[in-house]
């Protein structure tokens, strides 16, 4: 059976979202291992195991959290040597991108970013991603030795527990991490807490843009999505600008959503913002520019004025809630 | 203080891109060219931090020969001068091939800081800076959105899901920055007019002992299939005459939001 393989990022033992996304993907196309890296990353062995993971390595040395990239490739790098994998998955976040790209120059192998498919095909391996924001599907195949390595899209695979899972194999390394090299250390994290419900999680999203005219206005927006319990999102013009923080940014760069309901205000719908969107079960745009190509991936769009059609939205959504 | 930017000379990002249905490569024949906006970001950092300690920008690329259009434009802005890695043979290059190539042109030359956008806007994999820092052994500094050199390190503000994180690397490093680094500028005639006279010097891939090592001679994968995504059901636009918000309520309603 091919051998697949997950970097399975975790925060002090908690995989992130996308883990088990790429979990159970992997399931379905070999044996999978997950490499689990970091202070607390033995905790989360169970978790894999039930997502239908064979075998879990685990190294828990700091350096892992704190050096960006360069441990957990020379890591890969000797593990991939030993075991030859077939295929490392990576979710599409700020490290996966960093790691996978630099193995891929270390080992010399096809690196395939922004995917949400992978299939065997053939004998080997069929890669789907999209261009151009989503409007086309490319499908890449590797020609380089193994292992090929993806990125894959955060929320591009739905994640589910494995139908019968049992207790993972666990292998802790124990080897030094050389940072003898030139590194990237991280000397301190600051978190830019929202609030309301998170992003990444929240069934409806109220998402500004640039045609919001200026950042207080962000605050009908902080308005409206109170009153519908959403979170708030923004393009990628806004962080840029400043308005918003980071930690805000919907897109290609940023974070990818699926709500139930997203509403753009002001958004145009540029390619590297609607890649983060589109999974969206219904949009709902407003703009004043009839030409923006948000209209059409909007089910109902509404060609007016922001600033004007908000604050009546807001007083709508209130009489109607009764109060 | 030296400093190298990488550059991509794209398609014009407002308009729609296409692939070419044959060769399921990216069209560049009729469409406007420009220098991709993420990485006049890269090129304003460089030349702030010159500016500030003296020394030079360089500014390098990899393209087909029309791709110098791009690497003027940053001398326009006040790069010193420019390198335009460009061969026949590179015409089909993945990202790994790209950062070879690059690689290879920069070593021989003398830096403390490279600095590249954090991704080109058409093709968007992302990958080339860390291949680049990997295949020249240097640390990254991915993401920043703010960006410090003092004393031999360079610091930034690194783009996280949560926030930020403060990270630091000695010098020489590589670092992406975001379009929230900085404003960048325009050029002015005076600088539109210099760029004329600036050195460009162009490099093949035998000039940098590459030769059959990049572009199809190395290529690593291979788009076999392009198809149009399954469009989203038209909806319905309505232009607003007062009722704009009462509609989207109604919507709302029936969506089971409110």
């Amino acid at each position: 059976m091919a051998g697949i393989w997950v970097f399975a990022e975790t925060v002090d033992g908690t995989p992130a979202p996308v883990v088990l996304e790429l979990l159970t993907k992997a399931r379905s196309l070999g044996d999978t291992t997950a490499i689990a890296l970091g202070p607390g990353a033995s905790k989360a062995a169970q978790t894999f195991g039930k997502y239908g993971t064979k075998r879990v390595y685990v190294h828990e040395d700091p350096a892992f959290r704190d050096v960006l990239a360069t441990p957990a490739v020379d890591l890969l790098a000797r593990l991939i040597e030993k075991d030859q994998p077939d295929l490392v998955i990576f979710g599409m976040t700020y490290d996966g991108r960093d790691v996978a790209s630099r193995l891929s120059a270390r080992l010399g192998t096809a690196l395939i970013a922004n995917a949400t498919d992978v299939a065997g095909k053939n004998g080997g391996w069929a890669i789907v991603s999209p261009m151009f924001g989503g409007s086309l599907m490319v499908t890449t195949v590797p020609r380089a030795k193994a292992p090929t390595l993806i990125l894959i899209r955060p929320k591009a695979i739905t994640a589910e527990p494995a139908a019968s899972a049992g207790a993972p194999q666990v292998e802790t390394l124990t080897d030094p991490v050389d940072t003898s090299k030139p590194v990237a250390r991280v000397l301190r994290r600051e978190v830019e807490k929202a609030s309301g419900p998170k992003l990444e999680d929240a069934a409806v999203i109220v998402s500004g843009g640039r045609g919001l005219g200026a950042p207080e206005n962000f605050k009908m927006l902080d308005e409206l999505a109170a009153e519908l319990g959403a979170a708030v999102g923004a393009s990628r013009a806004v962080v840029d600008a400043g308005w918003k923080p980071y930690s805000f940014q919907i897109g290609q760069t940023g974070k990818t959503v699926k709500p139930t309901v997203y509403i753009a205000l002001g958004i145009s719908g540029a390619m590297q913002h609607t890649v983060g969107m589109k999974g969206a079960k219904t949009i709902i745009a407003i703009n004043k520019d009839p030409e923006a190509p948000i209209f059409k991936l909007a089910d109902l769009g509404v060609i007016g004025d922001v600033h004007k059609i908000v604050p009546q939205l807001i007083q709508e959504v209130r009489s109607r809630k009764g109060k | 203080m030296n400093v190298l930017v990488c550059v991509k000379q794209i398609p014009d990002p407002s308009a729609p891109g296409k692939l070419d249905p044959q060769t399921k490569r990216l069209v560049r024949e009729g469409v406007d060219l420009v220098l991709d906006p993420g990485d006049e970001h890269a090129v304003e950092a460089g030349l702030q931090l010159v500016e500030k300690d003296g020394g030079e920008a360089t500014v390098i690329s990899m393209g087909p020969p029309k791709a110098l259009e791009a690497i003027r434009r940053a001398l326009a802005m006040g790069a010193h001068r420019g390198i335009l890695v460009t061969d026949p043979a590179l015409e089909n290059s993945d990202a790994l091939s790209t950062a070879r190539a690059i690689a290879g042109a920069i070593k021989g030359q003398t830096y403390d800081l490279i600095i590249c956008g954090t991704e080109s806007t058409d093709g968007s994999s992302g990958a080339v800076p860390a291949q680049l820092a990997e295949l020249l052994g240097l640390p990254l500094l991915s993401f920043a959105k703010k960006l410090e050199v003092s004393d031999g390190k360079a610091v930034i503000d690194r783009q996280t899901d949560e926030g930020y994180d403060v990270v630091e690397a000695a010098l020489p490093a590589i670092v992406t920055v975001t379009g929230g680094i900085n404003e960048a500028r325009y050029p002015a005639l005076r600088g539109i007019m210099q760029a004329k006279n600036k050195e460009v010097k162009q490099v093949g891939l035998s000039d940098i002992g590459l030769a059959g090592q990049a572009g199809t001679a190395a290529l690593t994968q291979e788009v076999v299939e392009a198809t149009p995504a399954e469009a989203r059901k038209a909806g319905e636009v309505v232009e607003d005459k007062g009722e704009g918000a009462k509609r989207v309520a109604d919507f709302l309603k029936e969506l089971k939001v409110i």
